[in-house]
């Protein structure tokens, strides 16, 4: 990839990512900006379904970066993140070099060849400069958060058999949490915070239209109002941006005019993943839109 | 800029030169105050973060300025709480110190007509636009804010200038006219239009009188715990961090060497390598730090109401940090409600389903603590042993009921640790029908508890904690 010119200000950093397709607000593009700026991590919080891991995606595009990514999950542990040896490999090395002193073979196996590298230690080595995505960190356990300290605040990782590795290009970290436990004050520390929220009307309008251009304007509108709606109530899963999206497009391929009952109400599950949140819906939202005929659907 | 020692504007001016670092310095200092974790490190990256953006920009500068030192929502909200205050009374107090005011220049505005003033509001609040509703704000003091020099008290005026101009979030007839009904507005932005009300009426009020109201920390109600659940969880989830750490160390010191350990074959394999591939030497799986289990018990009935919604937030920041925690509600009966807090994020949501379907109240709706005690023993006496720790959330007011105290102190006896937090001031204890006295001698500790502060005290005693033999 060519590397894109590195954003001057805020304002070309929001253009940059707009180009990449996502529309950030003023405080995600103040933060990339910073985040580039600075070399330090971002830290996202925010409800599932406004754009987290996006951002990071719509980063590594603007930027010209690779992304490297790192889903995290309970149990997840060093030698799936970091780094582990390629035990096969080793093995092969000593089975094979059989008369080769011990000391040659010793310094041989724990060498970088065979090292398995895994997205953070990936992250570290690369040449080129990457953006590394952590995303769900809260789903992990806080001795993995302490591991990361390392890595987040120096951008090295010590191995016992190799000594330091440090990165020879800065990564720009992003880690995503969905907020479903506090994560520790020191790893806090070392990021920047940037709290998102489902955006405004006129933002998420925007962000349907740069999505589903052939939606007509008022149809648009329309579809975020009925989603914000949605949103509005007590709902188990609030709909994301994401669905948003969708809902727009299959609103396109239905070929609908208007959002009206009928329409809702075969599209909804769109949106609404739940079954009583369904009932829910249909019966706060359903009824305010406008009937296709005289007689509502039954 | 004049000497410093010759402001009257507070003690913080001596702390340094003046100029944006100290300001800053001050601004941080504010927010630790109100307990805003704000280190060292986070001051030296928001300079670094305010050295990217222009100054000039008061977006970018908040922002910035956030990003780096508030790192969580809560946070966030003190945080926009104080800068509006610290960096308006910071150039206020600059402009009264080089003696700069537009008091002279200011036109009358007794001519304009009430209505247009009234229709250019409505249409700034819907458009939302800052720059206009602050112009308009000033435009609306001037014609009848300040008649005879308003009420001198910020909030009345704002009130009061809000019913003149018909500002209101419901749709009602003005009294004026009741033909075209204006379109309601949303809350949200009224609060912005009245939040440059009051700025305005501020920064008229400093002008006038050339000195700043004295500086006071945020409102204990602003940030207090037992009325407004969601407002200030931080702190709450603070001192129970403390108290995970506390309670995770305790009781480890005995734990057992050896047993119970199970192989790791990967790392077993891996190690075989020193002695080509056969693997003499096992490897087992590190033993985790075995973590503490937890009982709590959390009265709901009406005589903690107000308690309740407390109790419940330290319900869920103790959810939040521990993996091993069963909790109950109970008025009459017990019942767990591990689930909800497993699967519910959203404090209100959980207190909503708690009362749905907690399913706790019989018919009368006062608390049976006899009962519960009954009931929670029979539900779980199997579980309950010298490692686990109960913790009882309640009022102990049996409402005349048999307290049977026996079984408490069969509970007592199994468990490890137990201890009682008790939304009452000490003071009443034992009053009426509080059997307070009964319960407390079987108990680890029994404390009052109904802020933040006791709660941390708790914490403290906890940690000094003394298991019991």
């Amino acid at each position: 990839m060519d590397a894109a010119p590195a954003p001057e200000s805020v304002a070309e950093m929001k253009e940059a990512l707009a180009r990449a397709q996502y529309l950030a607000d003023e405080s995600a593009a103040l933060v990339s900006f910073l985040a580039q700026r600075l070399g330090k991590p971002i830290l996202v919080e925010g409800p599932a379904g406004v754009g987290k891991t996006e951002l990071a995606k719509a980063f590594s595009r603007a930027t010209g970066r690779e992304l490297v990514r790192l889903q995290c999950y309970e149990g997840l542990d060093e030698a799936k993140a970091l780094y582990e040896w390629n035990y096969r490999k080793q093995l092969l090395r000593i089975q094979a070099g059989g008369e080769s002193g011990w000391e040659e073979v010793h310094g041989d196996i724990f060498s970088e060849e065979f090292l398995l590298e895994r997205p953070l230690m990936k992250a570290i080595a690369s040449s080129e400069p990457v953006v590394l995505l952590i995303d769900e960190i809260d789903k992990t356990d806080q001795e993995f958060e302490a591991m990361l300290l390392e890595l987040l605040s120096d951008f090295q990782i010590t191995i016992p058999e190799l000594g330091q590795v440090s990165a020879s290009s800065m990564p720009i970290v992003v880690l995503t949490s969905n907020n479903s436990r506090e994560l520790t004050e020191a790893l806090k520390r070392r990021c920047l915070y940037l709290w998102l929220d489902y955006p405004e009307l006129e933002r998420e309008m925007e962000i349907v239209r740069l999505h589903a251009p052939d939606l007509t304007e008022a149809l648009t509108q329309r579809l975020v109002e009925v989603v914000r709606m949605v949103r509005a109530l007590d709902v188990k899963k609030p709909p994301s941006i994401a669905e948003s999206i969708d809902w727009a497009r299959t609103l396109l391929l239905m070929g609908a005019e208007d959002i009206d009952r009928e329409t809702f109400a075969q599209s909804m599950s769109i949106i609404v993943k739940h079954r009583t949140d369904i009932d829910l819906v249909a019966e706060r939202v359903g009824l305010k839109l406008p009937g296709a005929s005289a007689q509502a659907p039954g | 800029m004049s000497a410093a020692g010759a402001s009257p504007f507070g003690p913080r001016a001596e702390a340094g030169p003046p100029g944006l670092a100290a300001k800053l310095l001050g601004f941080c200092d504010e927010l630790r105050d109100e307990g805003v974790a704000v280190g060292t490190s986070e001051i030296l990256d928001a300079f670094a973060a305010l050295e990217q953006v222009p100054w000039t920009s008061q977006d970018d500068f908040r922002e910035a300025l956030a990003a780096t030192v508030a790192k969580s929502q809560e946070d966030r909200r003190l945080f926009e709480l104080l800068f509006e205050r610290w960096f308006f009374r910071a150039a206020e107090s600059e402009a009264i110190e080089r003696g700069v005011g537009e008091r002279g220049e200011r036109q009358e505005g007794g001519q304009l007509d009430i209505d247009e003033l009234r229709e250019q509001v409505r249409q700034a609040i819907v458009e939302g636009r800052d720059g206009q509703m602050r112009d308009l704000a000033r435009l609306a003091i001037a014609a009848f804010g300040r008649q005879g020099e308003g009420s001198g008290v910020v909030g009345v005026d704002v009130q009061r200038i809000r019913r003149t101009l018909g500002l209101s979030t419901r749709t009602q007839p003005s009294t004026e006219d009741g033909g075209a009904e204006p379109p309601p507005i949303d809350r949200e932005q009224l609060n912005r239009f009245e939040r440059h009300l009051r700025r305005e009426l501020e920064r008229d009020l400093i002008e006038r009188t050339s000195t700043l109201p004295p500086s006071r920390p945020l409102a204990d109600l602003d940030r207090a715990l037992p009325t407004s659940p969601t407002q200030d969880l931080a702190a709450v989830h603070r001192a129970v961090s403390q108290m995970k750490r506390r309670l995770a160390t305790l009781g480890h010191e005995q734990r057992g060497r050896r047993s119970g350990l199970t192989v790791d074959v990967r790392r077993t394999m891996r190690a075989s390598l020193e002695t080509g591939g056969v693997p003499l030497r096992l490897r087992h799986r590190p033993k985790r730090p075995r973590r503490p289990e937890i009982y709590v018990l959390c009265d709901v009935s009406t005589s903690v109401t107000s308690a309740s919604v407390f109790f419940l937030s330290v319900l869920h920041a103790l959810h939040d940090s521990f993996r091993k925690l069963r909790s109950f509600v109970f008025i009459e009966r017990i019942s767990e409600v591990t689930d909800v807090f497993e699967h519910e994020r959203d404090f209100r949501a959980i207190a909503d389903r708690i009362s749905s379907e907690g399913g706790v109240a019989d018919v009368s709706g006062y608390t049976d603590y006899g009962r519960v005690w009954l009931e929670f023993l029979t539900e779980i006496s199997d579980d309950l042993d010298p490692r686990s720790t109960v913790i009882v959330l309640g009022d102990a007011r049996t409402n005349g009921r048999e307290p049977h105290t026996e079984v408490f102190a069969e509970i007592a006896s199994r468990a490890g640790r137990l201890f009682w937090l008790n939304p009452e001031p000490k003071l009443y204890w034992n009053y009426g029908d509080s059997v307070m006295a009964a319960y407390e001698r079987h108990c680890d500790g029994a404390f009052e508890c109904w802020t933040t502060r006791h709660l941390e005290s708790f914490v403290n005693v906890v940690a000094g904690g003394v298991p019991r033999d």
